[in-house]
């Protein structure tokens, strides 16, 4: 595949959780060597996702959502995602 | 359907009142993120008990199955799947981990 997995991941995410803020971040590199990081990288990330579909759901509930819109990349060699994941409220409240 | 690893899982986290399934062990954790979950754990100073998965192709596996959680470390508290690193990395900072570990009765030395 042409497109990096950072920029599947933003796709897939954007289509399903229309966030109003989305950060994907490719942690690869800093985790070079460690059981799991492949030599290409594109192994580790990190998202950060406001969206108000998380309106109402368990901490565990949003991640396991958005776990599973990346199934294909899980099955696919995504080995680590670290989820910050906020409704637009929380997100207000945190920066307030 | 009840497999030999279904069984195995089932039983630790009844057994154990915390229980961590981790790569590593909590003396030479071998992932950073498990390595966070046993700082926060031992900070707070409760006893808990781990599986390395990194041990065990099939519990490896079969965790992620059994928890619907793609990634490890996961936490479980009184049978209770809690979440993997970010979760109680959230729920620490937030005093929601303290809450959770009082509710459900288990001594810990925190005073944070």
């Amino acid at each position: 595949m042409n497109t990096s997995r950072a920029a599947r991941i933003e796709a897939v995410l954007t289509e399903h959780f229309a966030p109003v803020t989305l950060a994907v971040a490719d942690d690869s590199a800093r985790h070079a060597g460690h059981a799991g990081a492949a030599p290409g990288g594109q192994t580790h990330y990190s998202v950060t996702l406001v969206s108000a579909a998380f309106a109402g759901q368990s901490r565990v509930a949003r991640a396991r959502a958005v776990h599973a819109a990346l199934a294909a990349e899980f099955a696919d060699g995504l080995h680590a995602l670290a989820l910050t994941l906020h409704t637009p409220q929380e997100a207000a409240a945190l920066s307030g | 359907m009840t497999t030999p690893v279904v069984e195995r899982i089932q039983a630790e986290i009844s057994e154990h009142p915390v229980m961590l399934y981790m790569k590593g062990n909590a003396m030479f954790p071998q992932c950073g993120f498990s390595a966070r979950v046993v700082q926060i754990l031992t900070h707070l100073g409760v006893p808990f008990h781990t599986a390395n998965v990194l041990e065990d192709a099939g519990l490896r596996d079969g965790i992620k199955q059994f928890s619907n959680w793609p990634t490890i470390p996961q936490l479980y508290v009184k049978g209770e799947f809690v979440g993997g690193c970010d979760i109680v990395t959230e729920m620490f900072q937030s005093g929601e981990l303290t809450t959770l570990l009082e509710e459900k009765g288990i001594a810990h030395e925190a005073t944070a």
